[in-house]
């Protein structure tokens, strides 16, 4: 059978996006941490994804934000921009729109709570609790912050332990102390 | 009880379907014109996935968009002629003894002929490409196919 060939197939992607017919594109763009699978809706970037296999995100993707979910290089690749420019050191603040609809209200106010934590700093989970207004629910914190769909650009590398022990990461704790390194951050404890 | 056939993430559905709906239109309208043919067919399969109640006969509604797309492609490059007038312009077959052939049927026999021994489509989903029902679609591919033996044999 004849295969379609790859210029077709690009060009498809190009004009599905920019035809504003996605409503979902992703892309997989590599980093110093591996690569990573980087999604946006026409809201924003909706996802980051320490595994790149495409198929393990498809079916959640869909479910959060509709069906018309395409790899499309075009709409992820001011992300991708941004993204390399922070693990070269060269930013510390992302100016990219995020979309944190689908998610519950708790968790969302967490998030949106979260970005405020600077470049090179890091709070704790109660300490978090404590900003959003809720100072018994660090460990609400701790699951809403588990779950976070966009690590990196919304930071929960920056959230540790009231000891300073790192505690976890959806990622691996790994990633959260090279995030943390790349930052020059100063853990407390 | 059938459980409900739920849509796929578009990727699949277009990784699934790409190449084979990229086969079926060079066949019915020759490379060239397959490649603008190709990015249509899946525009309009985007434009209409979100109105999709289920992920049911997904590959026959493929194949409906995309005969939908050839017709339409014909219908602009030859406006004084047929315009339903389909030719089949690269003959490389599965099905070989009669692929080079079915140029010569009317479209609808050409289509059921196609879907049917070509692409191994029911004749459920045939009648669905072909907007019409299984029984005519049957009927289609069998006189396409007795036309063939009349002429050839």
């Amino acid at each position: 059978m004849t295969g379609v060939p790859e210029e077709l197939d690009r060009r498809f992607r190009e004009a599905a996006a920019s035809e504003a017919l996605l409503d979902v594109a992703y892309d997989v763009t590599e980093s110093p941490i591996g690569p990573l699978l980087v999604a946006a809706s026409d809201q924003g970037l909706c996802r980051i994804s320490f595994d790149p296999e495409p198929e393990h995100e498809l079916d959640a993707l869909a479910r959060a934000f509709g069906p018309r979910v395409l790899r499309s290089s075009a709409p992820v690749d001011r992300v991708r921009r941004e993204l390399d420019e922070y693990f070269e050191g060269k930013r510390q603040d992302f100016d990219l729109a995020v979309d944190l609809t689908p998610l519950p209200d708790f968790q969302r106010m967490v998030l949106e709570e979260l970005v405020r934590v600077p470049y090179g700093h890091v709070d704790t989970y109660g300490g978090l609790a404590q900003r959003i207004g809720r100072p018994r629910a660090a460990r609400a914190v701790g699951g809403a912050l588990n779950r976070n769909p966009i690590p990196i650009v919304v930071p929960c590398h920056r959230i540790v332990g009231s000891t300073g022990s790192l505690v976890g990461y959806a990622g691996g704790l790994e990633i959260k102390e090279a995030l943390l390194g790349l930052e020059g951050a100063i853990l407390p404890g | 009880m059938e459980a409900v056939a739920p849509i796929p993430p578009f990727e699949r559905f277009y990784e699934e379907r790409r190449d084979e709906i990229f086969g079926y239109l060079a066949r019915l309208l020759g490379r060239d014109a397959a490649e603008d043919a190709f990015q249509e067919t899946f525009l309009r399969a985007l434009r209409g996935y979100a109105k999709l109640e289920h992920g049911r006969h997904l590959r026959a509604w493929a194949f409906t968009i995309a005969t939908n797309v050839a017709v339409d492609t014909r219908r602009k490059a030859m406006p004084t002629e047929e315009p339903e007038e389909i030719v089949v312009t690269d003959a490389r077959p599965p099905y070989a003894e009669i692929e080079h052939l079915v140029g010569e049927l009317p479209p609808t026999e050409r289509a059921a002929v196609v879907l049917r021994y070509g692409y191994d489509l029911s004749y459920d989903d045939i009648g669905a490409a072909l907007d019409s029902s299984a029984e005519a679609a049957r009927a289609a591919a069998s006189s396409g196919v007795r036309r063939l033996r009349r002429r050839h044999t």
